[in-house]
């Protein structure tokens, strides 16, 4: 396991307790797990991702994740319709352990741009997993 | 032998199945036929599957060789946390294979069978005088199989009552099985933590118990080895709501003739004979579960049960029960295994196997937890929970632990559970452990938590002694390979 | 007792070292009004000579005995076990090892349940089986609730009524707590199952039929699967005889989606109904939807070959009430014993048993025919078949079984208006001289 120092954790992108990060690009926000999330849950295995067109509010369960041992749900940052996923995750799940950031999970067209501002920043992220 | 009973000796390799054999060979005896060759309709018939063919004894030394990768209770001390790896009695195996009784088919009628039918009944009867409790269907297969029959006599006897009640209460030390079996009755878990002790508290369950709320799971003694003392005072809120109580009976081997299950409240119970009763595991089952019942209970039991006139034993059925849970009458060959068990011990030898399960585990605890962490110092019944706290600073793990007893010819006990106890160790040694096997495990695990601190890579590389080293299973999982 | 190791020295050593002065010491948390009060009253502890006794007795209270034919199937089949499965499966490395969570020491087990895999599969013509369910009937149910889970939203099942019906009785005790719905389809005057009502059907999620069905007859698996998808629902076939498979298509290349039934035929005894083995398997696709445990192969860290349990995710132990089924213990030794059997008697003697199956059962059949029955259904069977006897057939039941054949199985609790109707089987143990008895037993 990473300490906290060695975590890699972008100023760019907003993160949440549930240790997903969002990022906007442009009107639709990518959304991925943090660098901490994938060392907590080891080789990842596989990803179950959601279908394109569906609609998830803020909190709400988007998916899964599946270590060999472990099944973690996965929180929608914000309230939006899926408008895409990265399908490459189907066959190479273990893209979430090489690159937590290029390997990004779902794009969202969020219902509701103003929750970005709720999410978390890095500092804010950071305090939150000194205390875990 | 500081190092255990581990020794190297010669490892056969062997492939797998189809790629031996020739075409052509044979490994049964199959008789010519006497009857001329029936006309068969060309749209039904398959080509017939693709299986090699192999002679009788590429057939023995194949599986020969394969079971000589293994490790059973009879090779050695196979302390599984849970899983109760007792001595399995040879004497049981005879029974169960008499051909009178292996051959009886199940559809019968109950005057052609009056031998097999007595021995559910015997059964039925024992185990209830066993656990305290009034009526037994032998018919679950497993325990999962008889926790499923048990919540469905929750949601029959609410039913009765005009109610559909959708929760349950489930305590965090609970297995898997509980929560997926009440969920398969459509109940929600309602998860309750070990309070600061490692046994329920009180003050939860009157918070959470309700009139929405079927009743509660327990297992008695608790997957941390520990008596829930306060099963009483629990199991009267809970029937204060109309609620019932569950008994998880997986760890019955501790409280035989100690402990009445009726008086602590308990209406529902299964017990797992591949457990307590001595049926061998057989590499992952067969096991039997049976579910015993208080008598208001009885009416709702799987069908059919066994019932004796005084002259003749016979199958009924009951209009208020649950139903069918197996194609016949479950693992009937464990059952006999379980009858043979209980006829060769008596009350008194079942009394003193709870006795010494706990002595050997007390001792086990005792001896150990100045060399690895406890998780809760009390007293303990069957089992003992440590885990792998202590060697955290070696960068020694409990699964290191494990591999290096394994290396050191001990099966390791149960890791990683319960989920409460980061890191777990959980040895439950059974009662057919002699002091000697004891000790030499207890010496061998001392030694392997000198090794953390002066040789951690001796740990880290285990084990290597065995046909394989440790397996990718990450691999395994990300491109199942799951066919040959 | 010998199982017991403990003396009184020990004992006491042990007392000592733990701090305690008896055993009352070591049950302090056992608060008073839990304890087993009395003692418990079971028959004395017997030895080992006692016990024979004992259960001999208990043995010679049975009335149809080994020497006895038994044309009864049903579920539960008389063949010859060869003498090598008892002896391979009884080697106790197999028999008591537990469920194989330390991979490293348990390659015998594992090694055994992927090969068992992996001809189940090539029998079944699925892509994948699991490592067993308890029997037949469970595993029809866990087929009929993973269908559901892999359609979702729908909230139907149906059935054909010609599955054995102590299976659809399991299938409704685990349906009963549920709000899914059961439809039963009937079956036509041929003894196959009645498809035509299904295209009305909304909701359904998966449909199930048996071939060999109840009746002995082999059904239209094909049409069946085109029928079946077409109302888009998943087609589950049972089975109670896998043996058929060495003769017959398999239910995966007639297009079934999911496969599952009883392997008690593969050199296990009928033991009085247990155990047996659920075999259970499905295509490629559903494999993270299937209950049970699966083995998989992978590789050690110097790339060997080895086994491992693996999709353990979908497992109770980990997901808990999300998990794909609530199933831990399976069937073990018996899907190894399975294995076994079907390696002794390869795809040359499956093929050449399941021909003597169905040969004695025509001879049989025709034999009966001519002494003046009825063969209830015109369709083909495999080892089994439905008979009518014009006249009342128990007292030539009875003659028979005092000759010691055991002949056919009365159907008149299981279908209303089958009073004079029997379900016969007849396997390769069943010799020519008997099936001849039972004939002229008939025609007198």
């Amino acid at each position: 396991m990473k300490e906290i120092s060695e975590l890699n954790l972008p100023e760019d992108l907003r993160y949440t307790k549930d240790h997903e990060w969002a990022k906007v690009t442009g009107d639709t926000v990518k959304i991925g797990i943090s660098d901490y999330a994938q060392d907590q849950l080891g080789d990842i295995v596989f990803v179950e991702l959601p279908a394109v067109g569906d609609n998830f509010d803020q909190g709400g369960e988007f998916g899964t994740l599946e270590s060999v041992k472990a099944v973690s749900e996965l929180y929608c940052p914000m309230d939006g319709e899926v408008v895409a996923v990265n399908e490459a995750l189907e066959d190479s799940p273990e893209l979430l352990n090489e690159d937590p950031y290029g390997g990004w999970i779902a794009e969202l067209k969020p219902a509701d741009s103003s929750q970005l501002e709720q999410l978390l920043d890095r500092d804010a992220y950071l305090e939150l997993l000194k205390g875990e | 032998m500081k190092n255990g009973p581990g020794r190297s000796g010669l490892i056969m390799d062997e492939p797998l199945l189809w790629e031996k054999g020739k075409k052509g060979r044979n490994g049964m005896s199959i008789p010519e036929s006497d009857v001329p060759a029936a006309k068969i309709a060309d749209e039904i018939c398959g080509a017939g599957p693709d299986f090699p063919d192999l002679s009788e004894v590429e057939v023995v030394r194949h599986y020969t060789r394969l079971s000589q990768w293994n490790f059973g209770v009879d090779t050695g001390m196979y302390p599984l946390g849970s899983c109760t790896m007792k001595y399995n009695p040879k004497i049981n195996e005879k029974q169960a294979a008499a051909e009178e009784i292996s051959g009886a088919h199940p559809l019968l009628d109950d005057e052609y069978c009056q031998g097999t039918l007595r021995i559910i009944y015997e059964l039925q009867n024992f185990l209830a005088e066993i656990t305290g409790l009034d009526a037994v269907s032998v018919q679950p297969a497993a325990g999962a199989h008889g926790e499923l029959a048990g919540m469905l006599i929750f949601d029959a006897y609410h039913r009765s009552k005009g109610q559909k009640r959708t929760k349950i209460l489930m305590p965090d030390t609970a297995h898997g099985t509980n929560p997926a079996s009440a969920a398969l009755c459509g109940y929600k878990p309602v998860p309750i933590q070990s309070g600061p002790k490692g046994i329920l508290d009180v003050e939860q369950i009157r918070e959470l118990m309700d009139e929405e709320t079927a009743g509660i799971m327990i297992t008695n003694p608790n997957t941390l080895g520990l008596f829930e003392e306060n099963i009483g005072e629990i199991a009267e809120i809970v029937h204060e709501k109309g609620g019932l109580v569950y008994g998880d009976g997986a760890n019955m081997n501790a409280v035989m003739g100690i402990v009445d299950l009726k008086k602590c409240g308990v209406d529902v119970l299964h017990l797992n004979l591949h457990k307590t009763f001595s049926t061998p595991h057989g590499g992952g089952g067969p096991g039997a579960g049976p579910v015993c019942v208080v008598g208001k209970l009885k009416k709702y039991l799987p069908s059919p049960r066994v019932e004796f006139d005084g002259a003749n034993y016979r199958q009924e059925e009951s209009p208020d029960s649950i139903g069918r849970m197996h194609g016949f009458h479950g693992n009937y060959g464990v059952l006999v295994r379980a009858l043979s068990y209980i006829l060769s011990m008596g009350a008194e030898n079942l009394k003193k196997v709870s006795q010494y399960a706990v002595l050997n585990a007390s001792y086990i605890k005792v001896k150990l937890k100045d060399y690895l962490h406890l998780a809760y110092d009390r007293p303990c019944m069957h089992e003992a929970v440590f885990s792998d706290k202590n060697q955290h600073k070696d960068n020694v793990n409990t699964l290191d632990i494990a591999k290096r007893l394994m290396d050191c010819g001990y099966h390791p006990p149960t890791i990683y559970f319960p989920l409460v106890v980061p890191g777990a160790i959980m040895i439950e040694p059974t009662e057919t452990e002699s002091l000697e096997e004891i000790d030499a495990f207890i010496d061998v695990v001392k030694n392997i938590v000198n090794e953390a601190k002066s040789d951690p890579e001796l740990l880290r590389s285990s084990p290597n002694r065995f046909k394989v080293k440790r397996l990718d299973e990450t691999q395994a999982a990300r491109n199942p390979c799951l066919c040959g | 007792m010998r199982y017991l190791p403990h003396t009184d020295e020990d004992i006491r050593n042990m007392f000592d070292a733990i701090g305690v002065k008896g055993f009352d010491e070591l049950f302090t948390t056992v608060p008073d009004s839990c304890r087993y009060d009395k003692e418990m009253i079971l028959p004395v502890a017997k030895t080992e000579w006692d016990l024979n006794t004992y259960m001999a007795e208990i043995r010679s209270m049975m009335r149809v005995t080994p020497a006895h034919s038994v044309l009864i199937g049903a579920g539960r089949y008389h063949h010859h076990i060869p003498s090598t499965i008892p002896s391979i499966m009884g080697r106790s490395e197999f028999l008591t090892a537990y469920t194989p969570y330390q991979p490293e020491m348990a390659q015998g087990t594992l090694q055994g349940l992927f090969e068992y895999q992996t001809l189940t599969a090539r029998l079944l013509g699925v892509d994948v089986a699991n490592a067993s369910m308890y029997d037949g009937a469970s595993a029809l149910a866990e087929g009929l609730l993973m269908g559901l889970r892999v359609a979702k939203k729908k909230t139907r099942v149906a059935m054909s009524s010609a599955i054995h019906p102590h299976y659809r009785e399991v299938v409704r005790t685990y349906f009963k707590p549920t709000a899914f719905e059961i439809i039963e389809l009937p079956f036509l005057e041929n003894g196959r199952t009645d498809l035509s009502g299904l295209a009305d059907l909304e909701d359904v999620a998966a449909v199930a039929i048996q071939s060999p069905n109840f009746f002995g007859v082999v059904e239209e698996l094909e049409m069946a699967a085109e029928a079946i998808h077409q109302i888009g629902a998943l087609f589950v076939t049972g089975f109670t005889e896998p043996l058929a498979f060495g003769l017959l298509k398999n239910p995966g290349s007639a297009g079934a989606d999911i496969v599952c039934g009883e392997g008690q035929s593969f050199g296990m005894p009928k033991s009085f109904g247990g155990p047996g083995l659920g075999m259970f398997g499905s295509k490629q696709k559903y494999v993270r939807n299937l209950p049970g445990r699966l083995v998989g192969e992978t590789t050690d860290l110097e790339g060997n070959r080895g086994y491992v349990l693996t999709l353990a995710t979908r497992e109770q132990h980990i997901r808990r009430e999300k998990a794909t089924s609530n199933i831990c213990s399976n069937q073990g030794i018996c899907t190894l014993t399975a294995a076994m059997y079907m390696a002794s008697l390869g795809g040359t003697g499956l093929r050449k048993l399941a021909r003597l199956n169905y040969d004695k059962s025509e001879y049989l059949k025709e034999g009966l025919q001519d002494a003046g029955a009825i063969i209830l259904f015109s369709s083909p069977t495999f080892n089994e078949f439905v008979v009518e006897f014009r006249d009342d057939f128990t007292p030539v039941q009875k003659r028979l079984i005092e000759q010691n054949i055991v002949a056919g199985l009365h159907l008149g609790k299981y279908y209303p208006g089958f009073e004079n109707r029997y379900l016969f089987c007849v396997t390769e143990t069943a010799s020519k001289s008997v099936l001849d008895r039972v004939i002229s037993e008939v025609q007198k």
